[in-house]
């Protein structure tokens, strides 16, 4: 497939207007992605034409809100390729996903003495629900270092790894440092001393392929916002036989086959994970969204981003005063850095009235500042509709900060 | 619209390079630490009160953007050898200042060189940055034990 930049860039309306009268240069994808026109017209027509409740309506458009929502699990099954639609369960998103699989798999399967292996570069949300567990159940928590360039010590990571590892839980792409990390080799590691892998896809699924099968992971979690799909949704994809061994989540509607006040009797999956009425119309998006990365291809948009990610980094190198964090050999979309004498906070302020929206902050991997001592930095974070003369402003606007401070 | 330059004002930048009263106070009767968890700001306020209630001594450290670098840095010049009824005075007159409509300009009379912040009204985000040293000198006075924070 060949990457038409002009015609990406015209499926996203949000990109087309002022801010303080420059035009918008949003660098802040890694936060959330924009919504190109087939996503926000997905929902509208849910919207104005099917919406209804699902799998309980007898009715036209319950029938036709079912059948667009059980079609996105299929779109999602075939795009992380796993191997069944009964593996592929909604969430609120990656957060969720993971505190899903904490509270469910884990209070089932770990216990005092157990350990749970995750990296230094973990956003919080695959820090604090593995830290829960901990404190609930007694088990111990530990950390696979880094290096400078932001690259997990593997050699480490084998030596922490035993028959006490219950969980390894790694983010596939870093948010706050753009590493992505070698998890092919990680699991297989991970899977001969027994332990279970839970990999955080928040950031990767929109940049790099994943093949849930060839890679053999236990549980994949991403969110369709980061994924150019509607916020507030995303999506667990585990093993069947660990989900089917898993206890229920949370209890309530659409979970049960049957229920008496005796007994409930769980549905079978997913939906036995989908408790209550799900984001319909957000999920329904997600399909679009999905397609929607599809209809460009990975191999194009990897090439791209590349592209433009090493477009970016000379122009960092060359940079007066600027210390890149992040300089993993194998890293995608994000520029993530400190400039001397101005804080990431007024650079954040001062690049807005450039027209130019990054991040700037701890980018909830404190864990990432402590280890470089800093205590913030900024991140331009790149995605497929943005451009070269996009990074020619955020430099001219980073000029323009230091000048200010000079 | 307010530009850049009005939240910038050269006063700023210049307390922002070279901080007043910056460092350790010691020995000191009251302190406070005050924490901004947004950008990682932080900040750890020194007093020295004497029995007439007034501000002796005031030393700020930490790490902080621009903004409350150079807020922190104008306030305890300001406080410096006044009674702490001022600070009261101040600080009502700084929050008022820091929130109020956008079109009503600075009491200059009551604020002084703090004046120069009143940019921050402008730019709701960066608003704590400049009152988090307020609120940290606050429970240092008060002699709260909890770090102050602005969420
Ligand atoms: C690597 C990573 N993990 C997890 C999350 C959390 O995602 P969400 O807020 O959509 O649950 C993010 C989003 O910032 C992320 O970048």
């Amino acid at each position: 497939m060949t990457f038409d930049l002009a015609s990406i860039r015209a499926d996203f309306p949000i990109l087309h207007q002022e801010i303080y009268g420059k035009p918008l240069v949003y660098l802040d994808n890694a936060a959330t992605t924009q919504k190109p026109q087939i996503v926000i017209d997905t929902l509208r027509h849910y919207y104005e034409k099917d919406n209804a409740n699902i799998h309980r309506g007898v009715h036209t458009l319950s029938e036709r809100a079912t059948k667009d929502y059980e079609a996105t699990r299929d779109t999602i099954r075939s795009f992380f390729h796993a191997a069944s639609t009964k593996e592929v369960i909604f969430t609120r998103g990656t957060t969720d996903s993971i505190n899903l699989v904490a509270s469910a798999w884990g209070s089932a399967n770990v216990q005092a003495g157990d350990e749970i292996l995750i990296s230094h570069m973990e956003h919080h949300s695959n820090i604090v629900p593995w830290q829960m567990l901990c404190e609930r159940s007694g088990a111990t928590l530990k950390v696979i270092p880094m290096n400078e360039a932001g690259e997990l010590d593997l050699e480490t990571y084998a030596n922490l790894l035993s028959e006490r590892t219950k969980l390894v839980g790694i983010v596939h792409m870093s948010n706050a440092l753009g590493t992505i990390n070698p998890i092919a080799t990680m699991i297989a590691q991970a899977h001969a001393v027994g332990a279970k892998v839970l990999i955080d896809g928040a950031q990767a699924a929109a940049h790099v392929p994943v093949d849930m099968q060839a890679l053999d992971i236990d549980f994949y979690v991403t969110s369709a916002h980061k994924m150019y799909g509607p916020t507030g949704v995303g999506v667990l994809i585990a093993k069947q036989a660990i989900l089917e061994a898993m206890p229920p989540y949370q209890g309530g509607g659409d979970m049960i086959l049957m229920v008496t006040f005796e007994k409930t009797q769980y549905n079978d999956l997913p939906h036995k994970f989908e408790a209550g009425t799900p984001n319909i119309a957000g999920v329904i998006g997600f399909g679009a969204a999905i397609k929607y990365i599809q209809s460009i291809g990975f191999e194009a948009i990897e090439k791209r981003e590349k592209e433009l990610l090493a477009y970016a980094t000379k122009l960092a190198q060359a940079f007066t005063g600027l210390r890149q964090i992040g300089t993993a050999k194998d890293k995608a979309c994000v520029l993530s850095f400190v400039l001397d004498g101005v804080h990431p906070h007024d650079l954040g302020t001062i690049l807005d009235r450039e027209g130019v929206a990054i991040r700037a902050g701890h980018h909830c991997a404190m864990p990432v500042m402590q280890f470089y001592k800093v205590p913030a930095t900024a991140r331009a974070s790149f995605s497929i509709y943005n451009t070269e003369a996009e990074v020619d402003a955020l430099f001219a606007a980073l000029t323009k900060a230091r000048d200010m401070f000079a | 619209m307010f530009s850049l330059g009005d939240l910038y004002q050269q006063v700023i930048i210049d307390h922002t390079k070279s901080p007043r009263n910056f460092g350790k106070l010691d020995p000191c009767n009251h302190d406070a630490e005050g924490y901004n968890p947004l950008c990682g700001d932080q900040l750890h306020i020194y007093l020295q009160i004497n029995a007439d209630n007034i501000i002796e001594a005031i030393k700020f450290e930490g790490q902080g953007c621009s903004i409350s670098t150079a807020s922190a840095s104008l306030m305890t010049e300001a406080l410096k050898g006044k009674p702490v009824a001022e600070f009261e005075r101040l600080f009502a007159a700084f929050h008022h200042m820091a929130t109020a409509d956008m079109e009503e300009a600075p009491d200059e009379d009551a604020l002084g060189k703090l004046a120069v912040l009143s940019g921050v009204k402008e730019f709701p985000s960066r608003i704590k940055c400049a009152t988090l040293c307020w609120h940290t000198l606050k429970a240092a006075i008060e002699d709260k034990a909890e770090p102050v924070r602005t969420e």
